[in-house]
């Protein structure tokens, strides 16, 4: 480059005569190779980029799949009337409080016979997932009438039995370093040869709370957590919104104190998240006493994380209208106020949609602030109103990525598949609103 | 009656009086043919019945609600039995704590006694008792609106000033929103930190070697006295950043030439928005690939060419932060580069420049305030990233500028010092604060100037 044109002018300068063209075509050559060299390097940016974000999905898509099917295993258990009703008696609370552990102890007993030291008996069990006593309960209470009968039950194996099937752990690492023993290990080979395993849909997933075991561990409780909060914030952010880009827009004299508010807004904007998660803690939660971990003040906190987003989309939207809209319904003597909500609004309000789903969007995905009024903790029941303790489907995804199981690695990624999901579905509606409704004027 | 059913039945008289008072309206007119005669249309005469129920009663029930805990709190200490009431301070917070939670059936810390179980049920009824006086008021309240707004319906009525002026005033407000929120920002970061400042002096917190928050709780507690030195942790944030900055800037800058100045349009078309995925994907994505793929395959790397690194890197937390800020880098110069006047461009070509020497003597100098603008807003979007330095970077705090060892920064030991439990009279807790505000203060002025920068730009070439 330094021989480019420059290079052409001071040749001229020299002393024995030499026709520019001369130099030039002398390094034309290389000044082509350069172009095409840094012409390469845009090209490889874009492809380094593009590779990072291929490289996530699918790393994600690898580690997560799995985790939409649970391993189960086939068990026959004899629901013993001596254990689950003693008295004879079949109401509820009796079947309720029954033991159904010690029922899939002897099934497994029964089918294990030479099983007999205390500590083998205890690793056998340990092989199917402690949930599934919740399983048979469901069944028992379902139909009472199994109770003294033998019946093969499919019930959840335990992460580790599941990790092991879909080829997460190494078998032929030394004992000592792998979560299952030998003993173990024989076990479920032997189940495995009679067909006792299977893959099957991991509906608990998508329909269970928070749990401390990865196979019972599902994320409908930080969905609807997540739910709640997005619908605080959006019947808060996006009428304000709203209201703050019309006035802004429309009614605000041209003052010091206008240029204020804009500043502000666009500064609001870049504020780091963490640093609304202070201020909700310290304004919302220590000082007007609201509820820690609710979604309401989640919803909040985001409200006014978003109200920037939406301000300016709404803006943007509104510029759009063009003025002859607004005088000619001036014109014909409308007030200022009818001609807004009358005229402008409706033309811009899909603009305005498009701004706010992608706020919700940009919400949904928001961690840090919500780390900070305590939505972090272990929440095993599924909110049902907005001031119940709830985490956040981004939460769930922080709170798992901790855990050392490796059976939760792979749901981590299954949840970031499922956010991922939803962030899609909300940014193609938002393409689809302005692919639709978008009027160039 | 619960404060929700409250605000149902609030909602519902507010239609009706809405319905009301355009009927009223119509028929003051002298019928529907005469409507000509309101001095505004009968909805607005509705709007204004409905806007007379709705507001006082709205305001009072929302005061009341504001200051119903504090009141019942009040009265419930002062009925409690001398054994409890006579508590320091700070117990009365637990024993309150526990009567609040024991009224919403929570789980309690420490045991139930009878006085505590009474005191529950003297905050029942107490709130029972201020839930039905709420409900008459404010419905009493609604009605009485309702019927003057009702009554002063008349032809010369200037029904829609008035219901445009309550509008305006809700414009006005919402916009103002902003500024609150600002000031709310600044002063609860602000009043906490003075807090912070009475115990640990500004100067050892900004120019402190060693950082390590641990508060002795018992007098007699080892190796825990607690150190408030920032300066490690800032350290940590800017190697971060820094590493952040080396992948963004020179992959997002030459991405935004080649699309603005190369690609052709379908090329553009679809390489750009597939860029700006990058910038929609969830922090805590980001954050879980850095931990799960991105460090074991640096520490791999690592060893394979004999190095030690720490499984917690910040090179690992550094790279990934950088993709994410790529699309930051890349859309922000992309809109500068097409703001450049092609006649520029054009002048370079006539005098025989290359394309690449355009862009590079030409484009690129006029642009470059634009550029570092951008670049700016992505430095203190890598500063006040919280999810991937969290999960992906380590906790101790060391002073280090080697990218292979672990570091810490701001955000970081804010989210450690304050997730979990919080003394709001322990420097550990209050500290936080003072991170928060030297974030705050920091990515303000990078934002203010970047801003200023970029707006200046952009005029320069309108």
């Amino acid at each position: 480059m330094s021989d480019g044109i420059g290079g052409a002018f001071r040749a001229r300068a020299s002393s024995p005569p030499r026709r520019t063209i001369d130099v030039v075509n002398a390094t034309l050559a290389r000044r082509h190779a350069a172009e095409r060299r840094f012409r390469l390097y845009g090209l490889a940016a874009i492809i380094t980029g593009l590779a990072f974000l291929a490289l996530l999905f699918v790393s994600t898509v690898a580690k997560g799949y799995g985790a939409f099917q649970q391993v189960y295993v086939a068990i026959d258990v004899f629901f013993d009337p001596e254990v689950l009703a003693p008295d004879g008696k079949r109401d509820p609370d009796t079947l309720n409080a029954a033991d159904y552990g010690a029922i899939i102890k002897r099934a497994l007993k029964a089918q294990f016979p030479d099983v007999q030291a205390r500590q083998e008996l205890r690793q056998l069990s340990a092989l199917v997932s402690t949930g599934a006593a919740f399983d048979l309960r469901d069944r028992v209470r379902g139909e009472p009438s199994v109770i003294g009968t033998t019946e093969r039950v499919w019930l959840p194996a335990d992460d580790e039995v599941d990790t092991l099937l879909k080829g997460g752990a190494d078998r032929n690492a030394p004992e000592a370093e792998r979560s299952l023993a030998d003993r173990q290990l024989a076990w479920v080979d032997r189940w495995s040869a009679e067909g006792r395993l299977e893959k099957r849909f991991n509906t608990r997933f998508f329909t269970g709370g928070d749990s401390g075991e990865p196979e019972l561990a599902g994320i409908w409780g930080a969905v609807v957590g997540s739910f709640y909060m997005l619908l605080v914030t959006l019947l808060l952010s996006f009428p304000l919104g709203v209201a703050a880009a019309v006035y802004l827009e429309e009614f605000a004299p041209k003052n010091r104190w206008t240029d204020v508010i804009e500043v502000n807004i666009n500064n609001l904007a870049a504020v780091p998240s963490i640093v609304f998660g202070l201020l909700g803690l310290a304004v919302f939660i220590n000082f007007f006493g609201l509820p820690r971990s609710a979604p309401l003040v989640g919803g909040l906190v985001l409200t006014l994380m978003t109200l920037p987003t939406i301000i300016i989309a709404s803006r943007a939207a509104l510029q759009s209208v063009p003025p002859s809209i607004r005088e000619a319904a001036l014109g014909i003597g409308a007030s200022q106020m009818q001609m807004v909500a009358h005229h402008v609004l409706p033309l811009a309000l899909p603009g305005m949609l498009t701004g706010a789903i992608i706020g919700m969007a940009r919400a949904l995905g928001e961690t840090a602030p919500l780390l900070m009024i305590g939505m972090v903790a272990f929440i095993v029941d599924i909110p049902r109103q907005i001031t119940d303790p709830a985490t956040a489907l981004p939460v769930q995804i922080y709170l798992w990525a901790d855990r050392p199981e490796r059976a939760f690695a792979e749901r981590t990624a299954a949840a970031i598949l499922v956010l991922l999901l939803f962030l899609i579905v909300m940014n193609a509606l938002a393409v689809i609103l302005r692919k639709r409704f978008e009027r160039r004027w | 009656m619960p404060p929700s059913l409250i605000l149902v039945v609030l909602l519902a008289l507010t239609a009706f009086a809405y319905y009301l008072g355009r009927v009223r309206a119509v028929a003051v007119a002298g019928g529907p043919r005469q409507i000509s005669r309101l001095h505004s249309r009968p909805t607005y005469y509705g709007a204004f019945t409905a806007l007379w129920c709705v507001l006082p009663a709205l305001l009072v029930y929302s005061l009341w609600l504001a200051f119903e805990p504090t009141l019942v709190t009040h009265l419930v200490v002062a009925a409690l039995p001398s054994d409890l009431g006579d508590l320091p301070k700070d117990q009365l917070t637990l024993v309150v704590n526990n009567i609040r939670n024991l009224v919403q059936g929570n789980i309690v810390s420490g045991e139930v006694n009878a006085s505590l179980q009474a005191a529950a049920e003297h905050y029942r009824s107490l709130q029972a008792t201020t839930h039905a006086a709420l409900g008459v008021v404010t419905i009493g309240l609604a009605c009485g609106g309702l019927a003057l707004g009702w009554s002063r319906i008349s032809p010369a009525l200037r029904a829609r000033n008035q219901v445009e002026i309550v509008a305006r005033v809700f414009l006005v407000a919402s916009s103002s929103l902003a500024i609150f929120t600002t000031i709310g920002i600044v002063l609860s970061v602000l009043f906490e930190s003075i807090r912070f400042f009475r115990i640990v002096p500004v100067s050892d917190f900004l120019f402190g070697l060693s950082w390590s928050p641990q508060m002795a709780i018992r007098a007699d507690q080892v190796g825990s006295s607690g150190a408030f030195g920032a300066v490690p942790l800032f350290a940590g944030t800017l190697l971060i950043s820094g590493i952040a900055m080396l992948v963004a800037v020179p992959i997002g800058l030459m991405s935004a030439i080649y699309l603005s100045e190369y690609a052709g349009k379908r090329f553009r078309s679809v390489a750009k928005p597939l860029l700006e995925i990058l910038a929609g994907i969830p922090t805590v994505v980001y954050g879980f690939f850095a931990a799960l793929i991105v460090a074991p395959w640096v520490r791999q790397a690592g060893v394979a060419a004999g190095l030690d690194v720490a499984s917690e890197s910040a090179l690992a937390a550094g790279l990934v932060m950088g993709i994410m800020i790529i699309p930051f880098v890349s859309s922000l110069s992309d809109d500068v580069i097409n703001a450049v006047p092609q006649a520029m461009r054009d002048g370079s070509y006539a005098l025989g420049a290359t394309q690449a020497e355009t862009i590079r003597r030409v484009v690129i100098p006029a642009a470059l305030p634009g550029i570092v603008g951008g670049i700016l807003l992505a430095v203190s979007r890598a500063i006040g990233e919280t999810m991937i330095v969290v999960m992906a970077a380590g906790l101790s705090a060391n002073l280090t500028a080697n990218p292979l060892q672990a570091v810490t920064t701001v955000t970081v030991q804010i989210v450690t010092l304050l997730v979990g439990d919080q003394e709001f009279d322990s420097p550990k807790t209050l500290a936080a604060f003072a991170l928060g505000l030297v974030l705050f203060v920091v990515t303000l002025i990078l934002n203010v100037i970047a801003l200023h920068v970029v707006r200046r730009y952009r005029e320069q070439y309108e």
